[in-house]
């Protein structure tokens, strides 16, 4: 038995999107990135919106998702992403627009663009990847990085009176006027990643209704800025991170569903 | 004949913005240009042409609107006045980079720092040697008058689609705020196509995905792309030079001046001449690309230059690079929103070339 006897249709369970490149993914191995980046691109095939969507890179380890996503894509400065996603959706209200965009990008440098964007109610898709960490430029503290832990700029854990708090961007977004869907999920077990691809499916499909702005973080991991295997680091997420950052959907048409 | 209108230089920036069929504007308030946002709210552009208008949380956020309409073929622009456009700079890095056609309007006030409201041509250097980081141009247009306020508008347009890249009206806070007659152009068409060789307007089944970007990890590729911009300034020095000559062809002394300080030597040329004095005026239009051969062919003729600036001295180093030791050139300015009279000026020619 050869394998095209094995991949007979009424044997295929699972295909990969065509809408993600052949091109080897720079990511580490483990990394949540890549994960995202296949639920994001299954969601536009299967929406079949590919020749009206266009995504924006950020500065970040995913500077170089265009290279892994096949469909039309800008690559930004750092944090501005969702300032460059507003000039495309204003000029293209039709069009499908979505920011891919690290905790450092979105949370740090990139707070005001975030914060605008959201409150003016941009029918835009926001993808938030909330690693607690900047892991492209070595795994220094991020505005995300949780109490006590270990970056390379805390090398001792994060002491909130001296570095001060982690900041939970997507409680702040849930309560301005202009989010019309606000997300939290994570990808590190089949069952999250369900319902991660659920979650940004309906992100999407609200651009359609031209209502505001849709916004789902990711609470994911970083195997090589928290020095950890895969295994451990998705360990160490479901006991710390979750706790800290609960998910589930906070905010449905328009309607606060769940405080953060 | 166009229809005549007595308008402010910021007014008409606005007015032939929306006429050149621009398709977005993105801006912040700051004084002295925040009559081109608000003459474009007034008019409510997305009623007589549909040009998008949308007044930005910053600078920066106002520049990475330009960029993102500009990634999918739109005739985009933004105005800001020099805090604004130190803000934009990595924006405007970006849009070089990524070779992004734009517009992007300075109406310089005077520095460093917050500095004054008062105008100024002290941005010269920022405008015309790249400004933010990396090896980059801008095409660099400055108005000496409203009436080219407007016109360098759809030109400004049509240069940063023929090169793809960004292009800046650097004009400064009198000429922003006087106002004079102008004649408008009729209303031109925005753009219905989009070129689908690099706009990214959605990958259709006909063609690649197009990438909008200024990164490249590969140091071969990546200096291929930066001698790529190099070969593009360059044509753009060939082709682009515009200045205007008034009374240089039997000039013994020859003043160098750009903008609102042109239009203070122009009366000052009268008076020169009246006395008996020589004088002549190059007013160069294009700043990048600078009208270095004209200069140097003047410089084989003359007796020496006088560059007038509202700034410290900046123009002047490209003067003399195009004199290149031939005559003496020399240099007189104002700053920090002072402007110097046309008498003013004489009396420094005279000094410093005739009685001196
Ligand atoms: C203006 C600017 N400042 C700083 C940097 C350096 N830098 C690159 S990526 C990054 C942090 C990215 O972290 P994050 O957004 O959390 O994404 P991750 O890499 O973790 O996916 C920083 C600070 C930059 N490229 N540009
Ligand atoms: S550094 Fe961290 S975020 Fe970046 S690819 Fe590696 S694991 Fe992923």
């Amino acid at each position: 038995m050869d394998v095209k006897d094995i991949i007979r249709d009424e044997n295929l369970v699972y295909k990969r999107t065509k809408l993600l490149t052949d091109k080897p993914l720079s990511y580490c191995p483990g990394c949540g990135h890549g994960v995202v980046h296949r639920l994001v691109m299954e969601i536009i095939e299967e929406m079949d919106i590919v020749s009206d969507t266009i995504g924006i890179a950020p500065v970040g380890c995913s500077v170089l998702a265009y290279e892994f996503m096949d469909i039309d894509m800008q690559q930004v400065p750092h944090g501005r992403a969702p300032a460059t996603a507003t000039g495309i959706k204003r000029c293209w209200p039709d069009k499908f627009v979505f920011t891919y965009q690290g905790d450092g990008d979105l949370a740090a440098i990139g707070t005001s663009e975030t914060i605008h964007a959201c409150n003016r109610g941009e029918n835009i898709t926001i993808v938030f990847i909330n690693n607690g960490i900047y892991g492209m430029t070595g795994g220094q503290m991020a505005p995300t990085t949780i109490p006590g832990m270990r970056s390379s700029t805390t090398p001792y854990g994060r002491d909130t009176s001296l570095m001060g708090n982690p900041l939970k961007m997507t409680d702040l977004v849930v309560h301005l006027p202009g989010t019309y869907f606000v997300s939290r999920q994570a990808v590190h077990t089949a069952v999250n990643v369900r319902k991660a691809k659920k979650a940004l499916r309906m992100a999407f499909e609200n651009q359609k209704l031209k209502k505001g702005t849709s916004f789902v973080e990711i609470v994911s991991n970083c195997p090589s800025g928290w020095k950890m295997t895969p295994v451990q680091a998705n360990k160490w997420l479901e006991e710390n991170m979750i706790p800290f950052y609960p998910l589930g959907d906070m905010k449905v048409n328009g309607e606060i569903v769940k405080q953060g | 004949m166009g229809e005549l209108r007595l308008m402010k230089g910021n007014e008409a920036i606005a007015e032939a913005a929306i006429r050149a069929g621009c398709d977005a504007y993105f801006g912040y308030p700051i004084t002295p240009q925040s009559e081109v946002m608000e003459y474009l709210a007034a008019e409510e552009p997305h009623k007589r042409t549909g040009m998008v208008l949308l007044q930005a949380e910053s600078e920066i956020a106002a520049i990475n609107m330009v960029y993102g309409a500009a990634g999918t073929g739109k005739k985009a622009m933004t105005s800001s006045s020099s805090p604004g456009i130190s803000l934009k700079q990595e924006g405007i890095s970006y849009l070089a980079g990524s070779e992004l056609p734009c517009l992007i309007v300075n109406v310089v006030r005077g520095g460093p720092g917050l500095g004054t409201i008062g105008p100024a041509q002290s941005d010269y250097f920022q405008a015309t040697k790249g400004g933010g980081h990396g090896d980059y141009r801008l095409l660099v247009l400055a108005p000496a008058s409203v009436q080219e306020m407007a016109d360098f508008v759809p030109l400004g347009f049509d240069l940063a689609f023929k090169y793809r890249n960004p292009v800046m009206i650097l004009s400064d806070g009198i000429i922003g705020q006087m106002m004079e007659k102008v004649e408008l152009f009729e209303q031109r068409p925005r753009n219905t196509t989009f070129d689908q060789s690099w706009t990214t307007t959605g990958k259709t089944p006909d063609r690649e995905r197009n990438i909008i970007t200024s990164l490249d990890l590969d140091p071969a590729k990546m200096e291929l792309h930066n001698r790529d911009l190099q070969a593009k300034y360059q044509k753009m020095k060939e082709n682009e030079v515009r200045f205007e000559e008034i009374e240089c062809s039997d000039a013994d002394y020859i003043l160098v001046a750009y903008g609102s300080s042109a239009r203070i030597c122009q009366k000052t040329v009268k008076l020169a001449r009246q006395k008996g004095i020589k004088a002549g005026l190059l007013r160069p239009i294009t700043l990048f690309p600078f009208p270095t051969d004209i200069i140097n062919s003047y410089a084989q003729k003359v007796k020496g230059f006088l560059t007038i600036e509202l700034s410290m001295g900046q123009m002047v180093e490209d003067v003399r690079l195009a004199v290149n030791g031939l005559v003496k050139v020399e240099f007189y300015g104002r700053s920090g929103g002072v402007i110097p009279s046309p008498d003013e000026v004489l009396k420094v020619l005279e000094q410093k070339f005739i009685g001196g």
